[in-house]
This record gives C-alpha cells, sequence and structure tokens, in this order.
C-alpha cells in the first residue's frame, strides 16, 4: 500500500461511503465524541488559544530551521549508538530497511502504527524482503487481518463494527468467541503477545523527535509502541522529515496539544521517548538502532505557500469536525491522509492528477481551521489548491465544469435569467428542501450533485425592496 | 558510516528554503505565550495530591495514600487484590530506603515469587515479567494533571517492569509530584544543557492501556498492564 488507496474513482468512492450506513453512523458518533473530548479539554484549560498560539509558533520556528535541528538530532542519535539514514525518496526508505532485515536475516517483524510507513508502502518492502510484518494497533491489526486500509488517521479501523470484527478474528485466526470488545480484544492481546515476544525486528513511526538529545517519542494508548521498542533486538523508526521538535521543552507542549486535540485526553497512557541503543547493564530495548528520516515530497513544499501544511502534527482533529467526511468516511477520500488535512497534503505529496477531486472535498466551513492545534490554514490552502487546479492545471473535474458551464450560460443572458429567476421560484420548489435545492433539474443537476444550492427566496429582491418602499411586510 | 546521506539531504532543505545551510547560531525564539507554567501554580504539594487522586478516576486507576510505616501494608493489600503470585520489582536505592528488600523477602518467603531486577541476569529479567501478575516501581516524577508517573529506565528499572505483568503497581513518593508535563521536560531539557545524558528511554506512563479501536468502546488493558494502582507515599518532604 502507498499514499493512494484503492482504485475506483473518486466518484465511486464516494457513493460508496454514502451508502454505507454502519460507516456513516460510526464515523458521525466518533466524531461527536473526539470533537467533545477535545472541546472539553480545551475549556479546561481556559487559554486554549495560548497553547495554539504556541504550537504554531513552535512549528514555524521549527520549519524555518528544519535543516539546523535536523542536523543536530542525526549528531545525538549517533552519538548514542543510533545509525541514521536521510531517504529522499520512499524507495530508498524501504531500500534501506529491506537492507538491515537482510542482514539480519530477520523473519518477522512487529510495527507499531505509523502513517508514515503507510505513505511509503514499507510493509510491501519488508514482505519483498522475506519477512511477515504484524501490525500491532489494535486497529491496524484488524485491517491487516482482513487486507483493508485505514479509514481515519487515529483510529484506523473506524469503519469496522464488531460483529465484522468477530468475524474477522473467526476467519483468519479461529477464534471462536463473542464479539464483546472486552473479549476481542483479549484475543488480540494474547496472539501479538506472542509475536512481540518473537520478532527479529521492531519498526516504529515517530510523533515528535527531539533534536537537542536524540529522543524519538511515540504517542500511544494500548502499549503496542513500547512492546516494539522494548523487546526485539533490532529496532528501526521511520520519521517524516518534519515531526521533529527542538527540545524537551517544546515536546510537552506539542505533545499536550496532540493529546488532547486527538482524543480528548491530558496524555495518552504511555508517551515513550527512546535515545538510540540500550546502555551496559540494561537487559531490554535495542541493542541496534536505526532511525530513517523521509522527505519523500515533503521538501518541495518547504518555502511555498503550503509550507505550513508540514505543521500538521496528525491529531485528525480537522478531520473529526469535517461535514464532508462525516457523510463520505475515509476511503472515499482516495489517500491514507483523509479529511481536510489530507485534501491539503495529498496533492502535494502525490501529485494533483492523482488527487485533483480532494481540495473539492470540502465544504468549506472552515471548522478544520478553527479546531486545528497548530493553526494551519488549511481552508485557505483548500481554497488556493482549486484556484491551482483550474487555472493552473486545467483539471477542474468535470462535473463542476459541466455544472459551471450551464450555470455561466443560463446566468449570463440577461433575458435567461430575469425569465427563469422569477420562474425558478415555482418551478425549484419540488426540488427544494428547506432553503437548499440538493437534487436539482437541467444545469443545475451538475452543481447540486456535489452541493445544494441556495433555493431562491419567496420574493425576489426587487419585489422585496419595493414592497419595502411602500411600507409593506420585509421579511 | 552512522549518519548517511546527510549533506545532500539537508543542503536541498535550506535551498527549498531559499537561504544557505544554517549550521550553528539558530536560537529558539521568546514565544509570545507560555501557558504551559499557569497550570496548577502556587498548589501545595498536598493540593497536588488531590489534583492526582481526582484523575485517578478518569485514567481508570485506583489511588492509594499511606505513610512510609504505612507501605508494606498497603502494598501486601494491593498484591493480594491482584491475585498476585509472582511480582517483578525494580532494583533501585529506593527498595532499601523504604524498606522493600525485607518486605520482598517475607512475602517470597510465604510463597509469592519474587524478582528483582538485575542486571547481571540478563533475558531472565523479561521472562520472568513476561509472566509476572505484579509490576512494581517507583515513579520518579509524577504529574499531577495528567495523572502520569515518569520513569527514567535504566539497568535497575527496566522497561518491561512496568509493561509486560498483567497489572502495574507505581509507588510514589509525594515529594516526586509536580503540576504537569512541563517541568519534567523542563528538567530533562536542564540536565541535557549540562551535558547529563538522558535514560535510554523515558517512559511517562498515565494508567493501565486502554485503546477505543474497536466501535470507539473503551477497553482498559490491551499490551500494557489491565489494572494500576497508585500508592502515594508522605515522605515528610515538602
Amino acid at each position: 500500500m502507498s499514499m493512494k488507496i484503492g482504485h475506483a474513482p473518486y466518484k465511486e468512492r464516494v457513493q460508496e461511503g454514502v451508502e454505507n450506513d454502519f460507516m456513516r453512523q460510526a464515523v458521525a458518533s466518533a466524531q461527536g465524541r473526539f470533537r467533545d473530548g477535545r472541546q472539553k479539554q480545551a475549556d479546561e484549560l481556559g487559554n486554549w488559544e495560548d497553547w495554539r498560539q504556541l504550537g504554531s509558533e513552535i512549528r514555524t520556528h521549527t520549519l524555518e530551521n528544519i535543516d539546523y535541528y535536523l542536523q543536530m538530532l542525526s549528531d545525538n542519535v549517533s552519538k548514542r549508538g543510533g545509525k541514521v539514514f536521510f531517504a529522499q525518496t520512499a524507495e530508498e526508505a524501504n531500500e534501506y530497511v529491506q537492507n538491515v532485515i537482510k542482514k539480519k536475516n530477520a523473519k518477522k517483524v512487529v510495527k507499531s502504527k505509523s502513517m508514515v510507513t503507510e505513505e511509503i508502502g514499507l510493509n510491501e518492502a519488508l514482505q519483498e524482503a522475506g519477512a511477515d510484518v504484524v501490525e500491532s494497533d489494535l486497529g491496524e491489526w484488524i485491517l491487516q487481518l482482513d487486507e483493508d486500509p485505514p479509514s481515519h488517521i487515529v483510529t484506523p479501523a473506524l469503519h469496522k463494527n464488531k460483529e465484522q470484527i468477530r468475524e474477522t478474528f473467526a476467519q483468519k485466526r479461529g477464534y471462536d468467541k463473542s464479539d464483546s470488545p472486552e473479549e476481542l480484544a483479549l484475543f488480540a492481546r494474547e496472539q501479538l503477545r506472542q509475536d512481540f515476544l518473537s520478532a527479529d525486528v521492531g519498526i516504529t513511526g515517530c510523533n515528535f523527535a527531539v533534536a537537542e538529545s536524540g529522543a524519538i517519542t511515540f504517542v500511544t494508548n494500548e502499549g503496542n509502541a513500547r512492546m516494539v521498542t522494548s523487546l526485539p533486538d533490532t529496532q528501526i523508526s521511520v520519521m517524516g522529515m518534519e515531526r521533529l521538535v527542538p527540545t524537551w521543552e517544546e515536546l510537552d507542549v506539542l505533545t499536550s496539544l496532540l493529546t488532547r486535540a486527538a482524543v480528548g485526553q491530558k496524555l495518552t497512557s504511555y508517551v515513550t521517548s527512546i535515545t538510540g541503543t540500550r546502555l551496559e547493564g540494561e537487559t531490554d530495548g535495542p541493542e541496534e538502532y536505526h532511525l530513517v528520516i523521509v522527505d519523500n515530497g515533503r521538501s518541495k513544499i518547504l518555502g511555498t505557500e503550503f509550507q505550513e501544511a508540514l505543521h500538521c502534527i496528525r491529531c485528525a482533529a480537522c478531520i473529526n469536525v469535517c461535514p464532508v467526511y462525516r457523510q463520505v468516511g475515509g476511503h472515499a477520500y482516495g489517500s491514507i491522509y483523509p479529511g481536510p488535512i489530507g485534501a491539503v497534503l495529498s496533492p502535494l505529496l502525490g501529485g494533483y492528477e492523482e488527487h485533483k477531486e480532494l481540495p473539492y472535498a470540502s465544504s468549506l466551513c472552515g471548522a478544520c481551521n478553527e479546531v486545528c492545534p497548530v493553526k494551519i490554514p488549511l481552508h485557505e490552502q483548500l481554497i488556493r489548491h482549486r484556484q491551482i487546479i483550474v487555472e493552473e492545471k486545467g483539471m477542474a473535474p468535470k462535473a463542476e465544469k459541466l455544472a459551471m458551464k450551464g450555470f455561466a450560460a443560463w446566468a449570463s443572458s440577461p433575458a435567461a435569467y430575469k425569465m427563469s429567476a422569477a420562474a425558478a421560484r415555482t418551478a425549484l420548489k419540488p426540488w427544494s428542501k428547506d432553503e437548499n435545492i440538493t437534487n436539482g433539474p437541467g444545469p443545475l443537476k451538475g452543481w447540486t450533485e456535489s452541493r445544494d444550492f441556495p433555493a431562491p427566496a419567496k420574493q425576489s429582491f426587487r419585489s422585496w425592496f419595493k414592497e419595502r418602499q411602500k411600507g409593506g411586510v420585509a421579511k | 558510516m552512522t549518519i548517511q546521506n546527510r549533506d545532500s539531504f539537508l543542503d536541498n532543505l535550506a535551498a527549498n528554503l531559499g537561504r544557505n545551510r544554517r549550521t550553528e547560531g539558530v536560537k529558539r525564539p521568546k514565544w509570545s505565550v507560555q501557558p504551559q507554567y499557569e497550570v496548577f501554580t502556587g498548589l501545595s504539594q498536598d493540593e497536588l495530591v488531590e489534583k492526582l487522586e481526582e484523575h485517578c478516576k478518569v485514567i481508570h486507576t485506583e489511588f492509594k495514600r499511606t505513610d512510609r510505616d504505612g507501605l508494606h501494608k498497603v502494598l501486601k493489600e494491593t498484591i493480594d487484590g491482584f491475585e498476585g503470585k509472582s511480582v517483578v520489582s525494580a532494583s533501585d536505592e529506593r527498595l532499601q530506603q523504604y524498606g522493600l528488600n525485607d518486605f520482598y523477602k517475607s512475602l517470597g518467603e510465604k510463597g509469592t515469587e519474587i524478582h528483582l531486577w538485575d542486571e547481571s541476569k540478563g533475558e531472565e529479567n523479561k521472562v520472568f515479567a513476561e509472566r509476572a501478575d505484579v509490576g512494581i516501581t517507583f515513579s520518579d516524577i509524577t504529574l499531577a494533571e495528567s495523572g502520569t508517573v515518569t520513569l527514567f529506565n535504566n539497568k535497575y528499572n527496566g522497561r518491561s517492569i512496568s509493561l509486560l505483568p498483567k497489572t502495574y503497581i507505581a509507588i510514589i513518593p509525594k515529594s516526586t509530584i509536580v503540576p504537569r508535563m512541563t517541568q519534567a521536560t523542563k528538567l530533562i531539557h536542564e540536565r541535557n544543557l549540562e551535558g547529563q545524558d538522558v535514560s535510554s528511554c523515558v517512559s511517562f506512563v498515565t494508567g493501565p492501556s486502554n485503546s477505543a479501536d474497536i466501535e470507539m468502546n473503551l477497553i482498559v488493558g490491551v499490551h500494557g498492564p489491565i489494572k494500576a494502582t497508585y500508592i502515594v507515599v508522605d515522605d515528610e518532604i515538602n
């Protein structure tokens, strides 16, 4: 798997999402809970805006000086016995990891949840190198057994219900108990414990690397990243190059923002910072440690108007408030990065050609801007993407083009507009729902397929104004 | 070679930022706001204990409080409550300070299997921890706001003790309690400036492990311990 998921065209993916009732209900309820949790934490602090401001300043400074801090980080990891590999591309990163695997003659690799390894398609590369890969995050493990891509960056199996999970466990692992989440989780614990103990190599992502000391930090609730970093003798961390803080003091602020914004917790059960190899006399932790720092298209965003997209700390707060994500779910985006941040990042990392529809998967309501803990201007960046797609790339989505054409023809002829504006109030009535037209006829169809068109007022502005002048009733 | 491809990689970043590579002289700016220092400012040590106790309810962790004289009794009750037949414990100098060597010895004599983490025993440490019912460590720094024990893992306090057993007990000297993560990371930052190496693993542990990956239901106890108890000990330092 790489960043792009599935081959179905955008429209089909959206349709599939919209028709999946369980998924839509699950997403709606999850969004509600995530949102409430985040809001509660923000309210409790009382000065959340100050926290966001600080988060934003830290990210800005770090990205402005990313070369300086990456140098410091790599020096410090190296000082503590770790090997550091800078990978320009996904291929370079995968090849480096493959070589480690081959040198170790590793048969089993156990992983903790990591978006960047999904992005570069590391699992396939590991399998090519002859290793079995076990995903150890509960959600990821479920998806791995079922060969299904993630639909949310924090709770990847959000689109599955417990009956489906029970069925998967039964078919793939001979599970014969109930579909109670506790029993399912206990089964996963027992199965995965064996994998942790027998794995030759552990692979993690990285939430934040601390430049000043070379510490790589993992934020989890299940404890799987602790397992992966405590048990196998060889350990590899793969980090997107921007997942970096200058010192431990900034680690505090960004971790606090991440756990609150992501899951409404003051801290998750485990925040674990590992530095290099285990020290003399220590009996757990890796004796061989590798850090792979991945660019894979990120550097092209530096120095552009989209630089702030690299401030993202992967909390999914924007996803959890997005009304479009709520309706279509994660898979519809066709990228491992869904929701507003996915719609901004995917075209930048994976190219406009593959992801040109995503900036349109937004109602431009701006809710994402309000919740982002590091104040990324997602809303503005989505609009800018659309401009680029239409004006520079000449690849506006077909539906958009058609709708615009029909609308333009209709609205630009004064006679047609005058006539139909009056007629519209009556004619469009059957398609109006509340104040919006949701399934318009003729030239409006292209438009309303992807958005609602405001229903004409019962009275035209002209006749309303006339009446008002006469002292008539104003609405 | 322990660092590969660095120069070409970082030169490219600098080029994209439209400037020369920065290898020195970068200073963190003075941030315009520092809200992290406002949390629980001015609270007494006892008030911080109350905050910690309050938050234990949220993180599914049992909270107990005692003094040095009562520690053995409370520890025994907690181990019994977890039906602990086998116990693995960290082995730093605090065992001696709190008289736990004798305590574990007497527990052992009564039939509980006891393993004190011992660097000379290598793998055996992990093997015991993996099948142990209870893991016990002291907290190095305790964060009142989030209910977190901070562990500087080392050869006396292996990572596995607080991770592999079914249940976990943290002994929290009252003097280790601070408002929040800010104070812990500040200390690590300052030590680092002084040239002291940070532990190979710093574990911030907040209650038992959990997951919400199945239909957003909270499941307590996934890969790490299924239950956790904190025992705050009044250690007469205020």
